[in-house]
Parts: structure tokens; C-alpha cells; sequence
């Protein structure tokens, strides 16, 4: 690993979008890609804190998410307002576990799952750490990965809503709880995509 | 920014200001302050909302589930079961329930709690729509000032739990029968209330609370008597049989009844809260009985069919009853007298009773033991009559029986003592017996054993009879029926004799006709015997004739 050089040392900068090394000397004031016209920059500028806004952000988010109830169900059986946690319960009790296991997995695992390994990320990026980098790079790529998954809640939520409204016998509205729980969503998804990856690799120069 | 025409050198340049516009990509903390302040004015908003937390206990939880029963107040979810926990002596479960804000001026110290299950009564069914949708707290507010946060549910809900206006009464019985919460309140057959509690207090007795409702609580007088409309009463009387009963409900169910009172207290004119209940119509409308009193008869015979409650009538009015048979002992003839206990309540008598004491109202023993005095010196006799040959039950009459002997009376005795003589059925039992063994005296086996000889000899005599002596008559009665016949033909008018006979006849009547002739001559003429016939003097017959016929 020491043995690789950093792009820094070559002079090299990276386009993020088409991937063409390019030399920083030849690069103009407006730091065009000769490529892709897109613009170069040789990191992402003010990665680690837009990933720690977005991420704080998120976090803030999940704590509604998951106090507020999500969907309200009402039918010959009653009334009832129901969080992602206790809806968990319930298929649990019920017998379903797969179900359960299954929702605990997307909407309350992964999200925290996020949380922790971008937290670690930001953390490690901070102090220049060469802990481990290539397995951080794995982790990233999986948070930017399992993104797209953590919306299952919200489009369960979203179709059961739409499709039981049968009046008396029962109906489902969506509660203010999945709007946060969407923003939970979005701000890791953001907050994953604000990070710049190669930080990982830099050293202390 | 000169336009000159030498260009300056790479050093002469100024730097261009380049402008970093470093403070856009920091707007994005803008989004985790929003976060922030979303989630801070929520919690801000739960908090204003948060209402307050009480805690019901119950004697039991059953269907009460955390997070899912709900607490309601008119039908209004004003609440939820926050959790269910036993208490510290594990005898009560005790219920948190946080309600919201605008419940809070709700609790009340004397707001009350129940679970609402389906119940199935026979007057009525509830809390249905909880078999599906599980228990919930129903909550009726009270009228205290007082806030409390702290509650013991009822384990029964309150017949009105939002009830109208109205009135509500106590009504004090012995028993309550079949009377049960929710139980019809009636007015002439009209429903206008309900039995909303029970009570056993601990005299023994029993309180009912009905409510009378808004528009028909002005029935409610002082004069008004309630009674238990329980049941059908069926009476058969002189007028037939008579058959009422309130509703079927009540039939069913029990109910109450109550009407106005004879009219004689009017005096109070405010209402009580407080009235008897009575055990049917007849006793409440019946007026009233005042204090009982207590007497003893000592009866030397068997009581047998006598029961406690029998009637105890006085010329044959109902003036008490029977409260206990017990068995006595009588030292001084070894003998076993039944001792009879019963209660009277003189003013049944009527004015007989206020003129015979004249104490008016006053009641006591001291009277009564002095009217009974009265009356036994006059002849009054207790005596066990049977109320049904049927039956065979007895009850105890109070006559009097003038031909009985006297009887000393000790107006000191308590309770007072009447004097008895035994009963009628019982006089009529021994004649019964006497007779009966009289009858079994008779012996009549040896009757039958000679009436059975007899037969045999009549049975041989009439066989005879039948062999010999029935052809013999036979023959004799075709011979006579010949000789009637003969007897016909001769008495014939065609025949000769009949001829012979009429013709002699006349002549013996010619004959007789000469004969008064010659007597009616020899009368006027006596003298003709001797001389004969003067033939031109006088009509007459030759005396031939006469002396032919006198013979």
C-alpha cells in the first residue's frame, strides 16, 4: 500500500464523472475536464462536512420517524396508529417473523446501520487515519449500495394507503411519521453521497 | 484596469480576486438545523398536547391492553391506556391511562370508571361493538370541585352513565326480589325509569336506587307508594280470575311500580328521596299496618299443616301472621303443648282497634294487652282452622266462641298470651274416627259368610223354581187363557144366552112395573086386599100382578 503513490504526489487530479486523469498543470482556471467539460476538482470540496450536515440531519430525522406513527389504520376492528417499531411487534406476535425480520432489516437496521458507518467513515477521514482503508472503501460502496433499499417502508406505507380504502371496513392513511422516515432516507442518501471516497486513501501531506 | 499598450509583466499582474465562494456548500447545515427545529417544535407540540396521566384500579384488567384500549367519555376517545400494572398488594390492577388536554377538566374527584365489556342482560344488551373492537374505560364525569388523578373504577357501569335529568329515589326493602340494575321503573304501566343501584347495607336490609326520568319525576309525590312489579299476579276471586302484570320485560326482568298512595298524608310537602319499597300492589296501596305485636298460643294438639306465615285472622280479617311453631312443655301435666308465636298489627283492625283501646295512636304493649283483655273476657279464642280440606294447611283464627269456658288472662304476660280451644277439624277428625271405627266394629265377615249362605239358598230355590214349578204355570195359564176364551164366546152379544138373558130381563122389568103398580093401588086402596078391585073408581092392575110380584 505505501508503496502506491498518491495522485497528489503525480499531479494528477481525477474527473469524478468520467474517470480520466488529468494533469493539474494542464488544467485551466476553470478546471474543466478536456474530456467531459465537466469540473475537476481534486477533492470534493467540503465533503466531510457536507456528509456530517446531511448526516446529523438524518439523524435528527429518525427520531420522529420512529415515535410518530407512520400509518393509521381504521376498520371494524378499530382505530389504530401504528409506528414502524410497533408494526414490527406486530407481525412478530402474529407469527410472521419473516415479515418482521424483514422490515426491522430495512427500516430500522439499515438506516442505523448508515449512520454508524458513515459516522466511522467521518471519523477516521478526520484524523488521517490508514486504518483498514481498503475495507473502508467496501463499506462505502455498500452504504451507497443499500440506499436505494431503505425506501421500503415509505413505498409500503405509500401502496397500502392507496389500495385500502374500503370505507367501513377499513381504511389507511399515511401519517406524519413516514414523511420523516423519508427524510431519514433521503438525508443518508445524500449524506453517502457527499462523501468523498478518496479521502480515505489521503495522507497527511 | 488601464489599457495600456505595454503589457506589464507576469509580476506586475495583479492577482486576480478570485472569489471562493465557499459559503454555499455550507447552506447545507441549514437542513440538519431545520431537522433539528422540526423535531424540537414537535416535541414542544406533543408536550402542550400531553393532557394528564391517571391511574384507575380494577379488580381486574381483563381485556385491557397497553396501547390499544382506549378511554372514552360519551362515546369520545379522550384517552389511552398508557399501561396496566398490578398494584402493590397485588390485589387491584392498576390502569394508566394519559388523556388528552381538553379531558383534564374532566377528572373530577368524583368521576367515575368502568370497562365496558358486552354485557347481556335480560332488560338489555350493551357494549356490542366491544366484541369486536375490545374493551375500552368508559368514563362519566362528576360534579365535584375537587380534581383527582387518582381513581377506583367501578366494576359494574352506571345504569346512566350520561343519563337524562330526573330524579333519583331510595327505596328501602326487605328484599329486592328479582330486581336487578336497569330494571324498568313504571308509572301505570308507562316506563319511565330505571333501577340504577343495589345495596345491601348492613343492617340486612336492602336499598334500591331508581331513577325516575326528567318529565315524569313530578309523579313522585309523598303520598306515592313504590312496589316490586315483579312477576304476574294471578288472583282468582269472587269476580274470576284476574291476571296482572306490568310488561313482559318486567316478568322477565323485574320492575318497580309505584302510583300514588291513598291520599290521607299530604302533609309533607316536600319529596322525600326516601320511600318503601313494597313487595306487590295490594300491600303498598294496603294502609298502614303500624307496629307489629307480638302474642303466644299454646295450642294442646298437634299443629300438624300449620307453617310459619300462616295468616292469623280476626273475624275473619287478616291481622298477622304465623312466626313460629315451637314444641312446649307443660310441667304440670307432662304434656307437650305447641307453642305458637305470632306477630299482629293491630291497626289492621281497624277503627275497631282505636275505639276498643281508645289510645288513638298511641301504640303499645301495655294497650294492646289490655285490648286483648277486652276481648277475651268477651269470648276471643284462638283456634287452628284448616284453610284447606285440600291442602290440609291451617291457620290460626281469632273468634269468638261464646260457649267456650272462661279463662283467666294475665295482662302481664309478654309477649301476650292467648287463650285457645282447639280446632274444629280436629272435633270433626274424632267424630271421622269414631266412625270409622264403628264401622270397622261391624262383622261383616260374618254378614258376608251369611249372606253368601242365603244366595246359595236363593239360588237353589229360584232353580227349582225354574224346572218344576215355571211348566206347571205354563200349562195353567194356556188352560185359563182357554177358558177366557169360552168365557168370550158366551158373553157374546149374538149369543144365545146374551139373547135369552135381555129377554128375561125385560120381562122381569114389565113385571117389577106391574108389581109398583098393584103396590102403588094396595097403598091408596088398602082396602082392595079384602074387597077386591073397584074397577071404574080407579086405574090400576088386577091384583094378580101384585101378589105375583110380592114375594
Amino acid at each position: 500500500m505505501t508503496a502506491l503513490r498518491q495522485s497528489y504526489e503525480l499531479g494528477l487530479s481525477l474527473c469524478r464523472t468520467c474517470g480520466l486523469a488529468v494533469s493539474r498543470a494542464s488544467l485551466g482556471i476553470d478546471r474543466r475536464c478536456p474530456r467531459c467539460q465537466s469540473r475537476i476538482e481534486h477533492r470534493t470540496p467540503f465533503s466531510a462536512e457536507m456528509t456530517l450536515a446531511w448526516l446529523i440531519a438524518g439523524i435528527v430525522f429518525y427520531i420522529p420517524a420512529n415515535l410518530l406513527p407512520v400509518i393509521h389504520t381504521s376498520g371494524l376492528l378499530g382505530e389504530e396508529d401504528s409506528t414502524i417499531l410497533h408494526g414490527i411487534l406486530e407481525f412478530w406476535r402474529s407469527g410472521d417473523w419473516d415479515i418482521a425480520l424483514l422490515i426491522f432489516t430495512a427500516s430500522v437496521a439499515v438506516p442505523f446501520t448508515k449512520f454508524i458507518a458513515i459516522g466511522l467513515l467521518l471519523l477516521t477521514v478526520r484524523k488521517n487515519s490508514r486504518w483498514e482503508q481498503h475495507q473502508r472503501t467496501v463499506l462505502y460502496r455498500i452504504v451507497e449500495f443499500i440506499g436505494y433499499w431503505s425506501m421500503l417502508d415509505v413505498i409500503v406505507v405509500a401502496l397500502t394507503s392507496a389500495l385500502m380504502q374500503f370505507q367501513v371496513l377499513g381504511t389507511a392513511e399515511p401519517r406524519a411519521g413516514i414523511a420523516f422516515f423519508c427524510a431519514v432516507v433521503v438525508a443518508t442518501m445524500l449524506s453517502a453521497l457527499s462523501f468523498d471516497p478518496r479521502l480515505i486513501w489521503d495522507r497527511p501531506a | 484596469m488601464s489599457a495600456a499598450p505595454t503589457p506589464p509583466s507576469a509580476e506586475e499582474l495583479p492577482t486576480p480576486a478570485v472569489q471562493n465562494r465557499r459559503w454555499i456548500p455550507r447552506l447545507v447545515w441549514v437542513v440538519p438545523i431545520a431537522a433539528a427545529v422540526i423535531g424540537i417544535s414537535l416535541l414542544i407540540k406533543d408536550w402542550e398536547n400531553a393532557g394528564p396521566q391517571i391511574t384507575i384500579s380494577f379488580l381486574s384488567g381483563e381485556g385491557v391492553q397497553v396501547g390499544k384500549t382506549l378511554v372514552k367519555y360519551r362515546d369520545v376517545t379522550v384517552g389511552q391506556v398508557s399501561a396496566v400494572v398490578l398494584s402493590a398488594d397485588h390485589q387491584t390492577v392498576v390502569v394508566t391511562a394519559n388523556l388528552s388536554k381538553d379531558a383534564a377538566g374532566l377528572l373530577k374527584e368524583d368521576t367515575q370508571f368502568w370497562i365496558v365489556r358486552p354485557r347481556f342482560g335480560v332488560g338489555s344488551v350493551s357494549g356490542l361493538d366491544t366484541l369486536l373492537s375490545g374493551v375500552y374505560i368508559g368514563m362519566k364525569t362528576g360534579i365535584a370541585t375537587r380534581h383527582e388523578h387518582e381513581f377506583v373504577g367501578l366494576e359494574n357501569p352506571p345504569a346512566l352513565a350520561h343519563g337524562p335529568h330526573g330524579r333519583e329515589l331510595q327505596l328501602h326493602a326487605a328484599r329486592v326480589g328479582s330486581l336487578s340494575i336497569g330494571s324498568p321503573v313504571y308509572f301505570r304501566q308507562f316506563q319511565v325509569g330505571r333501577v340504577i343501584d343495589e345495596n345491601l347495607l348492613p343492617d340486612g336490609s336492602t336499598r334500591v336506587t331508581a331513577f325516575v326520568e326528567a318529565p315524569y319525576d313530578g309523579f313522585v309525590k309523598p303520598v306515592t307508594r313504590f312496589w316490586n312489579a315483579s312477576g304476574i299476579d294471578v288472583k282468582l276471586g269472587a269476580d274470576g280470575l284476574k291476571v296482572q302484570t306490568e310488561s313482559l320485560a318486567a316478568v322477565i326482568a323485574g320492575g318497580l311500580a309505584f302510583d300514588d298512595g291513598p291520599t290521607e298524608v299530604v302533609s309533607a310537602a316536600v319529596i322525600p328521596n326516601d320511600f318503601t319499597l313494597y313487595k306487590n300492589e295490594t300491600e303498598a296501596m294496603a294502609p298502614p299496618d303500624g307496629e307489629p305485636h307480638y302474642v303466644r298460643m299454646r295450642f294442646a294438639q298437634a299443629l300438624r299443616g300449620l307453617d310459619v306465615g300462616a295468616p292469623v285472622e280476626f273475624v275473619g280479617v287478616n291481622i298477622g301472621s304465623v312466626i313460629a311453631v315451637d314444641l312446649g312443655y307443660e310441667r304440670r301435666d307432662k304434656s307437650f303443648p305447641v307453642v305458637v308465636t305470632a306477630k299482629l298489627y293491630p291497626r289492621r283492625m281497624g277503627d275497631a282497634y282505636e275505639i276498643l283501646t281508645a289510645q288513638g295512636k298511641t301504640e303499645s304493649e301495655e294497650t294492646l294487652a289490655a285490648f286483648v283483655g277486652t276481648l277475651v273476657q268477651r269470648g276471643l279464642r284462638a283456634q287452628p282452622r284448616s284453610a284447606s280440606l285440600l291442602t290440609g294447611k291451617l291457620y290460626i283464627a281469632l273468634d269468638f266462641l261464646r260457649t267456650s269456658p272462661r279463662v283467666a288472662f294475665d295482662a302481664s304476660d309478654r309477649p301476650v298470651e292467648l287463650p285457645t280451644v282447639n280446632g274444629s277439624f280436629q272435633e270433626l277428625e274424632a267424630n271421622i274416627g269414631r266412625l270409622v271405627k264403628k264401622v270397622n266394629d261391624l262383622p261383616l265377615e260374618q254378614i258376608a259368610a251369611d249372606l253368601h249362605t242365603d244366595l246359595t239358598d236363593l239360588h237353589e230355590t229360584l232353580s227349582e223354581l225354574h224346572g218344576r214349578v215355571l211348566p206347571s204355570a205354563v200349562d195353567t195359564l194356556s188352560a185359563l187363557r182357554g177358558m177366557l176364551d169360552s168365557a168370550n164366546r158366551t158373553l157374546d152379544v149374538e149369543s144365545p144366552l146374551q139373547r135369552g138373558l135381555t129377554e128375561t130381563l125385560l120381562e122381569a122389568r114389565s113385571t117389577l112395573q106391574a108389581v109398583r103398580e098393584l103396590a102403588d093401588y094396595i097403598d091408596r086402596h088398602p082396602d082392595a086386599l079384602l074387597r077386591g078391585r073397584r074397577p071404574q073408581k080407579m086405574p090400576g092392575r088386577p091384583a094378580a100382578s101384585s101378589s105375583e110380584a110380592k114375594p
